[in-house]
């Protein structure tokens, strides 16, 4: 940065990018594109959870010439969607591993004679038994999955865990669940294909990563990169839903457009949406946990499962951000995290915002609320008693560089919430109130970017290029999906160039156009897409300058001439950054050591909940969400961005419920699928800590999932505190506090307390 | 069967089966796709319009009982690209994200202002519960809304003032 | 869309004789549409069964609230925002507006209407307990002539009602007699707003010192149908509101319905809920 300028594009709340066109309804997402000659696609599912397929029957009452009909022996080469694994068939040709298995595609003119010929076709099958829990998983039986049902597991080690429990004060151990949760994005999944012989497969869709579709399609029609063109339209919203079930989508549309020589239409409605794409994976966590008398963390042993469907699609890589943040923002002298995804009926659970870490978080902040009851401490002092700091090692033995003091954060939290004389105040008022209040908060923290070597892998590159009609576009294929992506790196690169942020536009994510910057997830875009913005920005004033177009210290109109003179003299202006790790960061694969992220976001969330004991429906009243992100690059986006998670972590917490039948989602409607309304979320109150990370751009680490972490543990706290009873399952429905309350005889059924408990002496 | 009414001021007469949803009316026979399907059955709000200066979703909407109706669509909420109050005030405090229940909600929000000029937070939060936004945890959207009534209000003060 | 519209068929005259001509024509041929709010549901879902529907929207002569000395009338075409706009239905029967205010969304209030909402007789509908606590009254009409019946007489079990296949309900009627009455209602939904009911409750009664001497008491969500629970108000009428009648009542009460375990909640959980909302309002009105 040139001495004496000051930033005046990144830290301002721009206008959102692309908000006009959003604003007055001139956004066209892929229900709103129409192309000519193009037909409808419509899949024909199976309704069974486990078996075979018998026979296909397409009834004569159906006209089926005017149809294009296609099955998996249409495929051309093999029959797999490209995730991580290749167990994910395109379309079941005789195995049935969960109750949505696309079997049959259909292609009409008319979208409404879709529907009776999808109802029309007949599926005879040999039915299997299914297996539709972790517990069934791990009895494996049957097995229905590789040897044993396991997708992956993982064991994470630290310090000898053996040694702690015969000096622990306190054994204490919990069992936590958490539910599927619907991504619930408004537009349901959609895209367009069109097939060539010559030009190979074109996908348009609502999608988050447009270069995984393309390694998707280049698998399934063995065509070349050149071939496949991906390119991603307005997307209303995805959440991680659109992650990786597009490639799905894709393939079958492509597939149909292959057969019927035309481009093909496939947009799901709600109901198939719900019951048909990924959801976030059910969990079962256990914890026990050594103890000292004054009521520090000895050691702990996790165990943390999964439930991830009938397919390994991403459960993998879900897995492993559970297992990282299982054990918190504390400061562990040695702990063992054992992880294991497991294959069930049911279809394959995927992304969701946070992907791990909402989970194995929930269980972790019950369980410190436990141990602190046990223990004797306030749950904020048994906090504060463990806390990681800065120079300290994590679980993975990650020695911490980020300069954090959890303290601070939690002071701040507690003070904006008002949490102590709110305490107080609830306690005197609860036993004569019918409607019971509680306070409660989480801790937590999350990973910026892909863990491990995950960025090292991908080797993102962004490019960065002057047009002629003297603009300057960002080249991504990070993809804006309502989060801010154009915006933010629109800011990143004003200011890096020193021009307007109006004299900045992106490209439209298409593989023809844009380098792979990698997957919109894993709260990556900002840190390192935006740090490769910046230095690609950085190389396009060095090229200027070299070649003696740009003078130092100059002006953004003498910037914009030059790109103008460059690009006379040499036609094209343009720049590409590809990522490099930050230095003395490393991770060991094989040993699950070194590490994990280069940064991670820090936050306490304070909940303010009310049960009324007449319905026994639980309220949130009031929510302080405070965090330190690095830097704000955008105010208001980012207060938008935790707003928005916390609701969707209200949901997690309270109301949203998947009712699941047999490997089926009863619920899929929006009627019976409960998210919060504008009459059910509370004021939510944002508040950014800075403390800017050297290696994102202009100090930004990550944002988007942090807000998901947080809700649901915080939530139950503050029920557990209006109530005094410790609920350990999120969703928590009305029906589940009428049924603790009711309960004649008060059993605790968990977390239970084993010897030696209550040997120690108490810390006061 | 031939029904006539008018959308964005403009006379229409579609050709279409008389239970056909006004959505795909409007969506498919007009091309004016700012209206958005998110569920079809009610709940979302993302295809509200208004009705004859009522909010309605256009899903529910057989299009006969829209004979003869006036409708207004997110298309007709600016003149010639230019932003009513409530779209500038929607972009503005960050209350559109991915955009999609946007058309719906800036409709609601229209609706909500008509009926109540400076509506308080409760009115706020009754007026838009049947348009859902998954991005915002709705604040941006409270807070929007709130603005456009504050200087709602203060506009009629000051002409009444006059 | 789960339906192939083209195979649908609608017809909207203007008057309500054109509707009963047609309706008479071949009975039960036609199914009659009022705000669509419920029709278009089970179209977009693919389970609309009659493919011919004949629409009221035209038919402006059922929406009214017309005030007489001792009765209001409400047309059936009358729609939730209709009724929460009327300041006499929010002065005299409270309980309706509250219903009226509970019913889906402000669009779906904007198009829904009181008639279709009883026609439709789901169990879980808003605005039956409050029509049921307040003693109403229908007027049922066909090309045979018209008839009136007590609104408790209305519903005659999951998903049926008194219509014959030719009749449609013209108009409901509420006697003005609750000034000073003491009146309560509520909705246990799955969230705030936009709910459908997990249980629901309208309660009108008046007493003399302690004693119970008037008491009607509907509900929603508690058996296959909406109902009057009439064991309940034999169980407090003429009684001293103390504990051991609190205790009767809520007994009486958990005896009349037999809610469901369905996606939305469990029967055991009605029962209970019900019944606490109930104490609730006796509670309330013991110490009035």
């Amino acid at each position: 940065m040139a001495p004496g300028f000051k930033e005046t594009i990144v830290g301002k709340s721009v206008l959102r990018k692309e908000g006009p066109e959003k604003v007055l309804g001139q956004s066209r997402y892929i229900d709103d594109i129409e192309m000519p000659e193009m037909w409808h696609g419509a899949t024909v599912r199976t309704r069974i959870a486990h078996g075979r397929v018998k026979s296909i029957t397409f009834p004569s009452h159906i006209p089926w010439d005017e149809f294009v009909v296609v099955t998996a022996a249409d495929i051309p080469f093999e029959n797999y969607i490209a995730h991580i694994l290749k167990d994910h068939p395109c379309l079941v040709d005789k195995e049935i591993r969960h109750p949505e298995e696309p079997v049959v595609l259909l292609a009409h003119p008319d979208k409404q004679r879709l529907r009776a010929a999808v109802d029309a076709v007949e599926i005879e099958y040999e039915k299997l038994t299914g297996v539709f829990t972790i517990e069934d998983s791990e009895r494996m039986d049957p097995v229905i999955w590789g040897a044993d049902n396991t997708f992956k597991s993982y064991l994470m080690e630290k310090g000898d865990v053996d040694s702690v429990w015969a000096d622990a004060a306190y054994i204490i151990e919990g069992e936590y669940r958490t539910g599927a949760q619907e991504q619930l994005y408004i537009e349901n999944n959609g895209v367009i294909a069109e097939f060539s012989e010559t030009d190979g497969v074109t996908v348009w869709g609502s999608m988050q990563c447009p270069y995984y579709v393309h390694h998707a399609m280049m698998d399934l029609f063995h065509l070349p990169e050149d071939k496949v063109r991906i390119v991603q339209v307005e997307t209303g919203g995805a959440f991680g839903g659109k992650e990786d079930y597009p490639s799905v989508l894709s393939a079958h549309a492509a597939l149909l457009a292959r057969k019927a020589k035309r481009p093909i239409k496939m947009v799901y409605d709600r109901m198939e949406d719900l019951a048909a794409t990924t959801k976030r994976h059910p969990s079962r966590t256990r914890h026990k946990t050594a103890v000292s008398k004054d009521g520090k963390l000895l050691g702990g042993e996790i165990e943390f499962a999964i439930d991830g469907g009938a397919y390994a699609t991403l459960s993998a890589v879900v897995l492993s951000r559970g297992t990282i943040h299982a054990p918190g923002p504390y400061f562990w002298p040695a702990i063992r995290v054992k992880a294991k995804a497991m294959a069930t009926n049911c279809p394959p659970h995927g992304a969701f915002r946070g992907f791990g870490a909402p989970q194995s978080i929930f269980a972790l902040e019950r369980h410190m609320d436990h141990i602190a009851k046990v223990v004797g401490l306030t749950p904020e002092e048994l906090r504060r008693r463990n806390f990681i700091k800065t120079g300290q090692t994590t679980a993975t033995g990650q020695t911490l560089q980020d300069k954090i003091d959890m303290n601070e954060i939690l002071d701040q939290a507690l003070t904006e919430a008002d949490y102590h004389a709110k305490r107080k105040q609830f306690a005197k008022e609860n036993p004569a109130s019918a409607v019971k209040r509680g306070m409660g908060f989480a801790c937590f923290f999350h990973g910026a970017g892909f863990t491990g070597s995950g960025e090292r892998y991908l080797a993102s590159i962004v490019g960065l290029e002057a047009t002629a009609e003297g603009k300057l576009r960002v080249l991504v294929s990070s993809t804006e999906f309502g989060q801010g992506t154009n915006t933010i790196l629109s800011q990143v690169a004003a200011e890096a160039l020193r021009v307007e942020y109006d004299d900045v536009i992106v490209q439209r994510p298409d593989t023809n156009k844009v380098p792979n910057s990698g997957p919109t997830v894993a709260s990556r875009t900002a840190m390192v897409v935006g740090k490769l913005v910046h230095s690609a920005a950085l190389g396009m004033i060095k090229t200027l300058t070299e070649s003696g177009l740009l003078r130092e210290g100059y002006t953004r109109e003498e910037f914009l001439a030059a790109c103008a003179a460059h690009l006379q003299k040499h036609g094209a202006l343009k720049v590409l950054s590809q990522y490099e790790a930050p230095p003395n960061i490393f991770w060991d694969d094989q040993t699950y050591r070194g590490d994990a992220y280069p940064a991670y976001a820090w936050a306490v969330y304070v909940a303010e909940a009310a049960v009324d004991t007449t319905t026994y429906f639980s309220e949130v009243k009031n929510f302080v969400a405070v965090q330190e992100v690095g830097r704000v690059l955008n105010p208001v986006l980012a207060k938008g961005q935790i707003e928005g998670g916390v609701a969707q972590g209200i949901g997690y917490a309270i109301y949203e419920k998947v009712i699941w039948k047999d490997g089926v989602m009863a619920n899929n409607q929006m009627t019976n699928y409960i998210m919060a309304t504008s009459a059910d979320v509370p004021q939510i109150h944002v508040h950014f800590v800075e403390a800017p990370f050297e290696y994102g751009a202009y100090g930004a680490k990550g944002i988007g999932e942090l807000p998901m972490d947080g809700p649901a543990p915080a939530i139950l706290n503050a029920i557990e505190e209006a109530t005094g009873i410790a609920f350990n399952e999120c969703p928590l429905m009305p029906e589940d506090v009428f049924e603790a309350m009711t309960k004649t005889a008060h059993t605790e059924e968990q977390p239970v307390v084993t010897e030696p408990a209550f040997t120690g002496v108490g810390p006061r | 069967m031939a029904i006539s009414f008018v959308v964005n001021g403009e006379k229409k007469t579609v050709d279409v089966p008389p239970m056909s949803r006004l959505l795909d009316v409007l969506r498919d026979d007009l091309h004016l796709t700012g209206t958005k399907e998110g569920c079809g059955e009610g709940e979302c709000g993302s295809c509200s319009v208004l009705m004859n200066g009522e909010l309605v979703n256009s899903c529910l909407v057989p299009a006969l009982q829209a004979e003869g109706a006036t409708i207004c669509t997110i298309e007709g909420m600016s003149k010639n690209g230019e932003m009513s109050p409530i779209q500038k005030k929607f972009l503005e405090c960050g209350a559109a994200q991915c955009g999609i229940c946007t058309p719906g909600m800036v409709l609601a929000a229209h609706h909500l202002l008509q009926k109540y000029p400076s509506p308080t937070m409760e009115q706020i939060r009754e007026g838009l519960a049947g348009n859902l936004c998954r991005c915002t945890g709705y604040q941006r959207i409270f807070e929007a809304v709130a603005e456009c009534g504050k200087e709602q209000s203060e506009l009629i003060a000051t002409s009444g003032a006059k | 869309m789960r339906s192939n519209v083209s195979e649908y068929e609608m017809i909207a005259p203007r008057t309500l004789d054109a509707v009963l001509q047609t309706m008479a024509a071949k009975p039960g041929e036609y199914l009659p549409v009022a705000g669509g709010t419920e029709v278009m549901v089970m179209l977009g879902v693919g389970k609309l069964a009659a493919k011919k529907l004949v629409s009221l929207g035209a038919v402006k002569e059922l929406r009214f609230i017309a005030e007489r000395a001792d009765t209001v009338t409400i047309g059936s075409g009358t729609t939730f925002t209709d009724i929460r706009k009327s300041a006499l239905i929010a002065k005299e029967f409270p309980l309706l507006a509250q219903a009226a205010g509970w019913t889906g969304s402000i669009a779906n209030q904007n198009r829904a209407t009181l008639g279709g909402n009883m026609v439709n007789a789901s169990p879980a509908a808003d605005s039956p307990p409050a029509l049921l606590a307040y003693g109403a009254e229908v007027e049922i009409v066909s090309a045979r002539g018209a008839r009136t019946l007590p609104y408790s007489e209305f519903h005659k079990g999951y998903k049926k009602t008194a219509l014959a296949a030719d009749e449609l309900l013209r108009s409901i009627t509420l006697p003005r007699r609750f000034a000073g009455y003491f009146q309560r209602s509520r909705k246990v939904g799955t969230r705030n707003a936009q709910a459908i009911s997990k249980v629901a409750m309208a309660f009108v009664a008046k007493k003399d010192g302690d004693v119970v001497t008037e008491i009607a008491i509907g509900g929603a969500s508690l058996r296959e149908m909406p109902i009057r629970c009439a064991a309940t108000e034999r169980a407090l009428l003429g009684k001293m509101l103390d504990a051991a009648t609190i205790a009767a009542a809520r007994v009486a009460l958990a005896g009349e319905i037999a809610p469901i375990d369905d996606i939305r909640s469990t029967g055991k959980y009605r029962v209970q809920v019900i019944g606490n909302i109930l104490e609730d309002f006796l509670k309330e009105l013991a110490g009035s």
